[in-house]
């Protein structure tokens, strides 16, 4: 292991060390405590300009309580659910089918075609922006969930294309290869013998895909308007036009925009993890 | 699963079976192939075209050659907009890759097993997960003039006031610091789990023949990390040209245009407030394209090889 | 944001409306009519709101949906709308904001609503800002004035009076400087806020006809009447007469410096009154004047910006928009609309009351009888578009640089002579 594991160094290099470790944490996560302890303080301590100072009082319930029930931040979260929920299914079933096909078989095209969805999947956004918002309001789907939802899982397939790719080529070719003595048709191979293996990669990529798409700006502002059709990271912004300067709902909001793919990577870290490490490792 | 439930009637059939091998792949890959055509691929060449209009985004378009890459040349020259932009994505390129070392360090600093360093390890990393919208904001507080966290702290020492996001010589470097920290995380995450695999043997061995810390970390280590460097390199390197969610809310690429990216600028042209030039944007978008194009190249040449070699 | 008003405009409708309801064509009208508002902050949301169930009121076989959009948002999304879902009726802005949309085909023409001869008479003022090309696409239905607003108390703690000329207003600006204080409050992050000081110093400078044949790409930035007004400009610059650091703040987040009295004035459109007495200013501490006289040899002008209502060219019930436009114009709506507790601005309808407001009437006052030189919308009305937003990142750039002024004119002259052409 390196660096030296710490039980085999000098005591007081362990006591340092021990002690190290929350400071740096808490150098690291500041910016982020301060807009927690923003969000908790009432408006009076910002026009007294007590900025950085102990709360002078614990408004915490009143500023979320705003954020919930008195602006259209959940309507804007809902939004956000739907986006995502349909394009990390939609993009990991269709790249379950590419990846077993990329994976499993050999023809002449394999390869340009892997590199086709590899190379897409690292194509800058703008370039897509003006054609795609052009589609979309040809198709009547701009300012719609479907068409931004349509997008997203085109583009994410590429991505999640090569993570499945690999994945599966990773697997025991042996399994498939005794399936098909046997007299198994292919997509009974895929159904019943690849799927089933495929689990890890597949909640690794949903938890992935959840986040990205969550955490997405640009083509929420570029193919939706308004609260109807919008995600969170572009209702904060909206959010926070409507309450300039009102520094604790600002802060309560950002809080909430940010939170629940927070909560998706605490409570599925290791899954989250495998899929952002794909490869790390030889 | 068996035998018997395999149909067998007629001779089409029976055809269909003896190429299934060869007629499976593309069955699957058929639809999501033409989707992916339709909504990534072709979008690329009409940008490629509409490059080559002026267009207002509302009326009729007017063809006018490579006039938009000329102005876009003059701009260059003047060290306008255009200028400013690329000059912006080659310090982010520079800047953003600082993420892989600083992650590395991270991550020797936590690859240690006292209690509690899971947690720790998911404290650190927890940056990444938090969408850039609400990473530029936090920092936009940190950086404000007036009541930000970063001045405060400088007062105690006597310093500042700075105004990091107003400073046009500042404010890059301002919005890439906000953009390091959750790259920085991710990084992190890479070399962490890629310090687990390193061979134990290795080190040991290392340690026999005298080699201690950096020397150890430079000539045993690294070499053994480098899939994980490769893949913080590609990610790196992707994230710093995209960079768009961290300039359109820190700054909208003020003041006067000086924090502008391509990726921005090309959105402002297009898209924003007064922007009113869809062709002129499709000119900066194939231009930051050609740049990448450099990139995913190398990555799928190196992909390439090891395709090769499996 | 969006939302059906179905239900609250049946609660109005019982509500009895004694003073509107006497415009109408006689006939009733149905069908579906669909209004696309940026009214999204809250007074003048219910404003709106209100206006459109007094029109309901007058004809109940109308399926009324109104959707109301972020303003900021509204901005950029008028385009797509109006192509691709439109509605039909859509507010929006005089004058060159509306240009593209005209060029493009999207605004329906309605130059038979202004051969009215009610709106022909009482509308006059407004009706150059809505014509392009000999036509009207539009009709204005509110207005503010734009002016110094300033702490009294200050002045009368340190003796001022309101400048009548540029020496004065100087001279005032020292003694505040002396005092402690920063004379203007301004956050140019977004930009336009510096359009309205660019708008007055030139107009000071070299008059309303000159500023409008620069916003139209007729003069070279170049020139040395151009120069003359960034040389005033940044006499004050100079002085250290703005506050520090204003390009990072929106124009909201510069309010405290004036509430807080670190600032003296602000250079605002009217409707920062609303968020000054909301922050605790009571009508002793804050007062309103003209933009004072820089060249005597040039005649005041006034901005004015006008907001505006338009039927998209691809709307469905154009008989049914006709009707509203007519209906927001008429003098009872005018008076009730701008009135101080809803937009609290100016009417467009000249037979309309002003409200008893001090500012509403002292900016009517000025507009009407002191501003002979004529009076503009503002600079990103006036100016097409890329060219407002290159010269007011200019403007910003030079309130931070001043020395850079050569630089920053060439830019916006090469700018002028690619966008006018």
């Amino acid at each position: 292991m390196f660096p030296t594991p710490i039980e085999r160094t000098s005591r007081a290099w362990q006591l340092t060390y021990r002690m190290l470790l929350p400071a740096a944490l808490i150098m690291w996560l500041l910016p982020l405590i301060a807009v927690a302890i923003f969000s908790i303080k009432p408006a009076a301590d910002f026009t007294t300009g007590n900025y950085w100072g102990w709360p002078s009082a614990f408004e915490g319930f009143t500023n979320y309580g705003k954020v919930f029930f008195e602006s259209d931040m959940p309507r804007y979260l809902l939004n956000s659910v739907f986006i995502t929920l349909p394009t990390v299914a939609g993009a990991v079933i269709l790249s379950s089918m590419t990846g077993f096909a990329l994976g499993i078989y050999r023809f002449r095209a394999n390869i340009l075609i892997f590199f086709m969805f590899v190379a897409g999947n690292f194509v800058p956004f703008q370039i897509l922006m003006v054609p795609v918002r052009d589609l979309t309001l040809q198709l009547g789907l701009y300012n719609t969930i479907t068409g931004l939802v349509l997008f997203h899982v085109a583009f994410q397939t590429g991505f999640c294309t090569l993570f499945m790719r690999n994945f599966i080529r990773a697997l025991p070719f042996e399994l498939i290869e005794a399936a098909r003595v046997e007299g198994v048709n292919e997509f009974r191979i895929f159904w019943f013998v690849v799927l089933p293996l495929m689990k890890p990669a597949i909640a690794a990529l949903a938890v992935l895909i959840f986040t990205f798409i969550w955490n997405d700006y640009f083509w929420a502002v570029v193919l939706t308007q308004g609260v109807e059709t919008q995600p969170v990271t572009a209702g904060i912004t909206s959010f926070n036009a409507q309450y300039r300067a009102a520094y604790h709902l600002m802060s309560a909001g950002s809080i909430i925009a940010a939170l629940p793919p927070v909560l998706m990577f605490f409570l599925m870290q290791r899954h989250f993890i495998a899929g952002l490490t794909l490869g790390a490792v030889k | 699963m068996s035998r018997t439930d395999m149909p067998l009637i007629g001779r089409q059939s029976s055809w269909l079976r003896r190429n299934q091998i060869a007629l499976a792949p593309w069955l699957f890959l058929t639809p999501v192939v033409l989707f992916f055509l339709f909504y990534v691929i072709f979008p690329i060449f009409q940008s490629f075209n509409v490059s080559l209009y002026e267009w207002d985004g509302l009326g009729p378009r007017k063809y006018v050659g490579f006039r938009n890459y000329e102005y876009l040349y003059w701009e260059f020259v003047d060290r306008d907009a255009f200028f400013v932009s690329l000059k912006n994505n080659v310090l982010w390129l520079v800047l953003y890759l600082l993420a892989i070392p600083a992650g590395l360090l991270i991550a020797l600093f936590l690859n240690q097993t006292v209690a509690g360093i899971r947690l720790y390890k998911s404290l650190f990393f927890f940056p990444f997960v938090i969408s850039q919208v609400v990473v530029g904001l936090v920092f936009t507080w940190f950086y404000d003039p007036t009541f930000g966290l970063l001045n405060s702290l400088l007062g105690v020492f006597g310093l500042g006031p700075v105004n990091v996001l107003g400073d046009e010589n500042l404010v890059t470097y301002g919005i890439v610091l906000a953009g390091l920290w959750p790259q920085t995380a991710y990084c992190m995450i890479l070399y962490l789990t890629g310090l687990n695999a390193v061979d134990p043997e290795q080190i040991e061995a290392g340690r026999l023949d005298g080699a201690k810390g950096v020397r150890m970390l430079w000539y045993v280590i690294v070499p053994q990390l480098r899939p994980a460097t490769f893949i913080a390199f590609v990610v790196t390197i992707i994230g710093a040209l995209r960079s768009f969610d961290f300039i359109a809310v820190m700054t909208q690429g003020g003041p006067f245009g000086s924090s502008r990216v391509l990726a921005f600028y090309m959105f402002e042209v297009a898209l924003s407030e007064y922007g009113f030039r869809m062709g002129y944007g499709a000119a900066i978008a194939v231009t930051l394209f050609a740049i990448m194009v450099v990139f995913i190249a190398y990555f799928l040449w190196s992909m390439y090889r090891e395709e090769r070699g499996y | 944001m969006r939302s059906t008003l179905k239900a609250a405009l049946a609660a109005l409708a019982t509500v009895a409306f004694t003073s509107g309801g006497t415009f109408g064509d006689g006939h009733s009208l149905t069908g579906n009519l669909k209004i696309f508002l940026d009214t999204s902050n809250p007074a003048p949301r219910a404003t709106m709101e209100a206006m459109i169930g007094r029109f309901q009121e007058m004809h109940p076989d109308l399926e009324i949906d109104v959707t109301v959009i972020d303003r900021e948002e509204y901005k950029t999304q008028i385009r797509n709308f109006l192509s691709a879902n439109p509605p039909d009726v859509a507010n929006w802005y005089a004058a060159n904001r509306m240009r593209p949309y005209v060029e493009a085909g999207l605004f329906e023409d309605v130059s038979d609503l202004w051969q009215d001869p009610e709106i022909a008479a009482n509308l006059a003022s407004t009706k150059g800002a809505l014509t392009i090309d000999g036509k009207q696409w539009g009709v204005p239905y509110t207005y503010y004035q734009w002016g110094v607003y300033y702490r009294k108390d200050i002045y009368e703690e340190l003796g001022l009076s309101e400048a009548a000329d540029w020496e004065q207003f100087v001279a005032n600006c020292q003694a505040i400087l002396d005092s402690g204080r920063k004379c203007f409050t301004i956050g140019t992050k977004f930009l336009w806020t510096a359009g309205g000081w660019f708008d007055y110093l030139n107009m000071r400078t070299n008059g309303f006809d000159f500023h409008m044949s620069l916003a139209a790409g007729d003069v070279s930035w170049e020139d040395d009447r151009v120069r003359q007004t960034f040389a005033n400009w940044r006499q004050l610059i100079d002085m250290g007469a703005f506050i520090d650091n204003h390009q990072t703040y929106s124009w909201q987040e510069a309010l405290p410096f004036i509430v807080n009295g670190e600032a003296v004035h602000y250079l605002m459109g009217n409707f920062a009154v609303a968020p000054l007495r909301d922050a605790g200013l009571t009508d002793d501490q804050i007062d309103f004047y003209q933009f004072p006289v820089i060249n005597s040899a040039v005649l005041l002008a006034e901005d004015a910006p006008t907001d505006t209502f338009h039927i998209p060219a691809n709307a469905e019930n154009k008989e049914a928009a006709r009707a509203f436009l007519k209906f927001v114009v008429s003098e009872d709506e005018q008076t009730e609309i701008n009135n101080g507790s809803n937009l609290g601005q100016l009417p467009v309808n000249a037979k309309s009351s002003v409200d008893d407001d001090k500012f509403l009437r002292e900016g009517f006052a000025m507009l009407s009888t002191n501003s002979p030189g004529g009076v503009a919308q503002f600079w990103d009305r006036d100016a097409p578009a890329e060219m407002a937003k290159v010269s007011m990142e200019g403007f910003q750039e030079f309130m931070v640089k001043p020395d850079d002024l050569d630089r920053i004119l060439s830019r916006l002259e090469r700018a002028r002579q690619r966008i006018y052409n």
